[in-house]
């Protein structure tokens, strides 16, 4: 059985996908002759050539416009931001043209691109290196929204998402690049849209995405010394959201805590605690607890631990919720 | 005269001149009955433009943006495009798209407020979706020709954009990104005096087509007025971007002789006099005024183009006002091709 990180697991989904569809490119700042600022496209243009794995000038709307162009010609951009602040100057493209293009040529043009953005913080990262993006993404009508956690699963989602025939933005996780999983790299599984069960427990249901996934399943395992069984939920899928998964969570724990890096204002917890109490409103026992960055900007290296949801915060948060 | 806007420095090319006198050899390699369709795509696409504002005012399109004055440059440049190539329009292409063989009544189902973007079929006419954003079209131009080129198509893609297009990031990412690639696309900017109340002057203190030399591509100012030489220069830029030259930006004078758009006054920010003075350089009256004179049009030629435009403007007209409201199942049909459970449950919640 193969070890993989998160870093090496993308890389061999762009692998298998540029091998197995003639299409499909990939594009973006420093991809080609570096391999990627996290590796994740290394060896690439080596094994693919440069027309087809290449390096653009530093220009992230004009990565985004051209793939949409690119889809007119009927080829699959995977394309890579190469930071989560940096992903803005391609708001304009991403938002009026990649998301609606389907719509706006009646079905007639669809836009496969896959649009991968390093995010999120926890890596002693420079300003704007550090930032959680996916509400302007989630919002945004047209796309859908995914975030590994785990090396295994982020090759299914990558592969998920070049495979699909509607825009999807992966946001890595940075600070998760490094982690190492065992197994068997496949695409079988859950889809895109599907949430996952990673601890059951009856009492209280964690929801978190991305790097926060560890730190619930920590929070799962300290509080369960105290008798306290945590379900933790990895959401996979911000946009769509899997609602079958959120509903039985409600009814079968009647406790929800949700768990984000992103500002607390409209982050997924609120997107969250709505359809928790639209769908599950008669199981719940205690509102939906929030755990998340704070409605501040990114702090610099040195606050980062006192932004980014803590362990300890978790627990209190399902503590609390436990004892309403 | 030149168009107003018009710097110091270099001439525009230019085949005949205001009064409809040729400068120079007017041969361009069109036969007489190219250089009447040319006539004729004129007179028909500045009768339709006025039936559309007409149109607006009676309520059965929603604002419309106008392109009187401009027909020589977009009938020229889009009479050059071979069958296969590619055009990103922005919302003021009509003239070029019924060249491209668009059907007018679905180009103007946009205006009408029936449908967004492409009404039509983008990839079967090869005339991308009305882009109203300013300058994105352009990068999408350029991705598109990135395709073609890595499909060795041989085709070549055409980005239409005005003066005020110039000033926008996108337009920076999408020039610098063609001259870097060196892709098969032409750029093709409208300079029409005015973005809508915002002289080209105030837009820009340089020149637009000298960018091309910092895009590591030729620059080259055209009449935009001059139908013949607009031709030219397409025709040229599209050569050399067949052969693996790579891109071209053309600046193309011309001037906007009405409003921005039908919610637009101009008489708040510009004189009549510059208006007048513009209609003196138009395209359309020194055309047909050189086609007289050398033989390749008559009086009753002329008649008959104007009873067929006229014809024609009246058949979009009804067809376009039979168009009823959209059902309203396509704020959905579209948005995905592989729609969510919960978007399908919207649906349903909408439609009852």
């Amino acid at each position: 059985m193969s070890e993989w990180t998160m870093s090496g697991a993308l890389n061999a989904a762009l692998r298998d996908a540029l091998r197995e569809d003639p299409r499909v490119l990939v594009y973006g700042e420093d991809v080609g002759r570096s391999g990627g600022v996290f590796r994740v496209t290394d060896g690439l243009q080596t094994e693919f050539s440069a027309q087809r794995v290449f390096d653009t000038p530093i220009s992230e709307a004009g990565i985004a416009g051209t793939a949409v162009g690119l889809a007119f010609a009927g080829w699959k951009s995977v394309i890579e931001m190469q930071f989560d602040a940096f992903s803005y100057p391609a708001l304009e493209q991403v938002i009026d043209h990649v998301a609606k293009m389907r719509m706006r040529t009646r079905g007639r043009v669809d836009m496969p691109i896959t649009i991968r953005i390093p995010s999120f913080g926890g890596i002693k990262g420079k300003e704007h290196h550090g930032e959680s993006p996916e509400t302007y993404y989630v919002h945004t009508a047209g796309l859908k929204v995914v975030v590994p956690s785990s090396p295994l699963d982020a090759y299914r989602l990558l592969r998920h998402a070049i495979a699909d025939p509607d825009p999807v933005v992966v946001l890595e996780p940075k600070a998760r690049y490094w982690t190492k999983e065992a197994g068997e790299l496949t695409t079988d599984g859950l889809a895109i849209g599907r949430g996952r069960v990673l601890r059951q427990g009856d009492d209280v249901t964690v929801i978190a995405y991305g790097t926060m996934v560890a730190r619930a399943l920590d929070a799962a395992a300290t509080v369960a010394e105290e008798g306290v069984g945590v379900r933790v939920v990895d959401l996979r899928s911000l946009s769509p959201l899997d609602e079958d998964l959120l509903q039985r969570c409600a009814e079968e724990t009647g406790r929800v805590v949700v768990v984000h890096e992103a500002p607390r204002t409209l982050g997924m917890g609120a997107e969250i605690a709505a359809r928790v109490m639209e769908l599950g409103f008669d199981s719940l026992e205690a509102p939906v607890a929030r755990v998340t960055g704070w409605d501040a900007p990114y702090p610099p290296a040195s606050l980062e631990q006192h932004y980014l949801p803590s362990v300890e915060r978790i627990v209190e948060a399902v503590r609390a919720t436990v004892a309403y | 005269m030149d168009a107003p806007g018009d710097r110091a420095g270099r001439e525009p090319e230019r085949i005949i001149l205001p009064d409809g006198t040729a400068v120079g050899d007017p041969d361009v390699g069109l036969s007489p009955d190219d250089l009447r369709v040319l006539l004729r795509w004129m007179v028909v696409a500045r009768r339709l433009d006025r039936e559309c504002i007409a149109l607006q005012r009676q309520g059965e399109l929603t604002v419309y943006p106008g392109y009187e004055g401009q027909e020589a440059a977009q009938i020229g440049s889009a009479f050059a495009l071979g069958p296969d190539d590619m055009v990103f329009p922005t919302f003021r292409e009509l003239a070029a798209a019924l060249v491209r063989g668009v059907d007018p009544v679905r180009y103007l189902w946009y205006h009408r407020g029936t449908w967004h973007g492409g009404p039509y079929d983008p990839r079967a006419t090869r005339f991308g979706p009305i882009c109203i954003p300013i300058a994105t079209q352009i990068v999408h131009a350029v991705g598109y020709a990135l395709g073609q080129k890595l499909d060795a198509t041989g085709a070549v893609t055409i980005a239409y954009f005005g003066d005020g297009s110039t000033s926008e990031g996108d337009f920076h990412e999408g020039a610098n990104l063609a001259g870097v690639w060196k892709v098969p696309a032409v750029l093709f900017c409208q300079n029409n005096g005015w973005a809508i109340s915002v002289p080209t002057a105030e837009q820009t203190a340089g020149e637009i087509w000298r960018r091309g030399a910092g895009y590591g591509m030729p620059g080259v100012l055209v009449d935009g007025n001059d139908v013949l030489a607009v031709y030219r220069a397409t025709r040229d830029a599209l050569a050399r971007a067949r052969a693996g030259d790579g891109p071209t930006l053309i600046e193309a004078r011309t001037y906007r002789i009405g409003a921005h758009s039908t919610a637009d006054d101009p008489t708040r920010y510009r004189d009549e006099a510059e208006v007048e003075a513009a209609r003196a350089a138009d395209p359309i009256a020194r055309f047909r005024t050189w086609m007289t004179a050398t033989g390749h049009a008559d009086e009753a030629l002329l008649t008959a183009y104007e009873a067929e435009a006229e014809a024609f403007a009246l058949g979009v007209r009804d067809q376009l006002t039979a168009q009823g409201a959209p059902p309203v199942e396509w704020l959905f049909d579209w948005v995905y091709a592989a729609p969510p459970e919960a978007f399908e449950r919207q649906r349903g919640e909408a439609l009852g």
